[in-house]
């Protein structure tokens, strides 16, 4: 039986959604143990550990369309850092609470916006991943939505961490946004949306949140990250090496 | 060699491993049984995307087909449909509450949902109060949210609709 060759745009595609749950999901876990609160020390865990399960499919997924023979962990434990596909939003230190929960709330509105385009991909692996993953992303963006209105309207300390945290975000989200011939060829596919689709839609579900946070959103900039395009920040190589050790000191070892 | 009647009746017994009250075929995880020339065919679903229990759920329903005298006995991991809280049967439900931990309310969520979480009035599996406060979205485990009851001032876990 012939294999009909998946394009690389394709498998760049899902190679991104992929590498988001995974970086993301290692600098939530990086929680653990560590939270303010039992509570959220919980709830970082266990989101920590839906975006893994993710991020698993996914890689698995893109390994199987790759046809190379990666599975999941050779993808997400051997790369080199020009070749993971993950918007630098997500590389970015945890910092504190405010900035982890105001990241989680502009990455995890984005995603409630993706997976539902999603779920009727011409990709029906990427459309049932797609379907679950929904119901956790709504859950994520929740408890991220709600933690955001009560640390921007709350005490001055929290308010000042919260602004604090979305003037150092924001820029990065535009990101979301650049346009590239990836997106295009897989749309045309109809495998998935141009991100770039998605701006009118995201701006309209997270701008009310964060004015009943009573926070300011900065001006757009020129200020642009490049993550999804494999020019990362200076962040990325400390958390690699971090997230990779294990594999690489001890080639193919397992739990 | 077992038929796929008999696999059903034993897949009943096996408990899902993190709330042992219930079996994995209440939960709505396993999805078919087919009988194969050489033993068994078992057809899962995960329940959350990361849930640390399903490896154990397969492993545990290869053992006890294989100890029932299933034959050769194969696991396939299915992803669509989504396991969805619809599936856990009524009276499964009726044993999550006996055993302390209050079922998923309502029918799981599909469409636009609003971001902010709206707090439902949950009935206290223990004394049946609805005056309870959420202290976590997430509590042992992903798919429950922890809760504490303020009339017998006990805590429980409410199985999230999804």
């Amino acid at each position: 039986m012939t294999q009909q060759m998946t394009s690389p745009e394709h498998i760049e595609y899902v190679l991104r959604l992929g590498d988001n749950a995974l970086i993301l999901g290692q600098r939530l876990s990086e929680w653990c143990g560590h939270a303010p609160v039992l509570e959220e020390d919980m709830a970082l865990a266990n989101m920590s550990l839906d975006l893994i399960g993710q991020a698993r499919m996914l890689l698995t997924h893109a390994g199987r369309l790759e046809g190379r023979g990666r599975d999941e962990d050779q993808l997400a434990f051997l790369r080199t850092e020009p070749n993971y596909r993950n918007l630098t939003l997500c590389e970015l230190p945890n910092q504190d609470f405010a900035r982890t929960m105001v990241r989680n709330f502009l990455y995890s509105s984005f995603q409630k916006l993706l997976w539902e385009r999603l779920m009727t991909s011409s990709d029906a692996e990427l459309a049932a991943i797609a379907a679950k993953s929904i119901k956790e992303a709504r859950y994520h963006a929740q408890h991220a939505g709600d933690w955001v209105i009560r640390l921007g309207d709350g005490t001055a300390e929290s308010y000042a961490r919260a602004q604090g945290a979305l003037d150092y975000l924001w820029p990065y989200t535009a990101e979301f946004f650049v346009a590239t011939p990836v997106d295009d060829t897989v749309a045309a596919a109809g495998v998935g949306p141009a991100w770039s689709e998605l701006e009118t839609a995201w701006e309209a579900l997270a701008m009310p949140v964060l004015a009943e946070a009573t926070l300011t959103v900065p001006a757009r900039t020129p200020f642009r990250s490049y993550g999804k395009f494999g020019r990362h920040s200076e962040h990325m190589g400390h958390l690699l090496a971090e997230m990779q050790i294990m594999q690489r000191t001890y080639p193919g070892a397992q739990w | 060699m077992l038929t796929e009647a008999r696999a059903w009746q034993v897949l009943e017994a096996v408990p899902d491993p993190e709330i042992p009250v219930i079996s994995v075929t209440e939960l709505g995880i396993v999805r078919e049984v087919v009988a194969t020339a050489a033993g068994l065919h078992v057809v899962v679903t995960p329940t959350y995307s990361g849930c640390p229990a399903t490896e154990v759920i397969a492993q545990s329903i290869r053992d006890a087909l294989v100890a029932a005298g299933g034959g050769d006995v194969t696991v396939e991991t299915r992803l669509a449909p989504a396991w969805t809280t619809d599936w856990i049967t009524e009276p499964a439900k009726e044993k999550l509450r006996v055993y302390g931990i209050a079922p998923p309310g309502g029918d799981a969520p599909v469409g636009p949902q609003p971001i902010r979480f709206v707090p439902k009035k949950l009935a206290c599996p223990r004394c049946g109060s609805t005056d309870s406060v959420r202290l976590s979205e997430f509590g042992s485990t992903a798919c429950k949210a922890l809760y504490r009851c303020r009339s017998c001032l006990e805590p429980f876990e409410y199985f999230k609709p999804i």
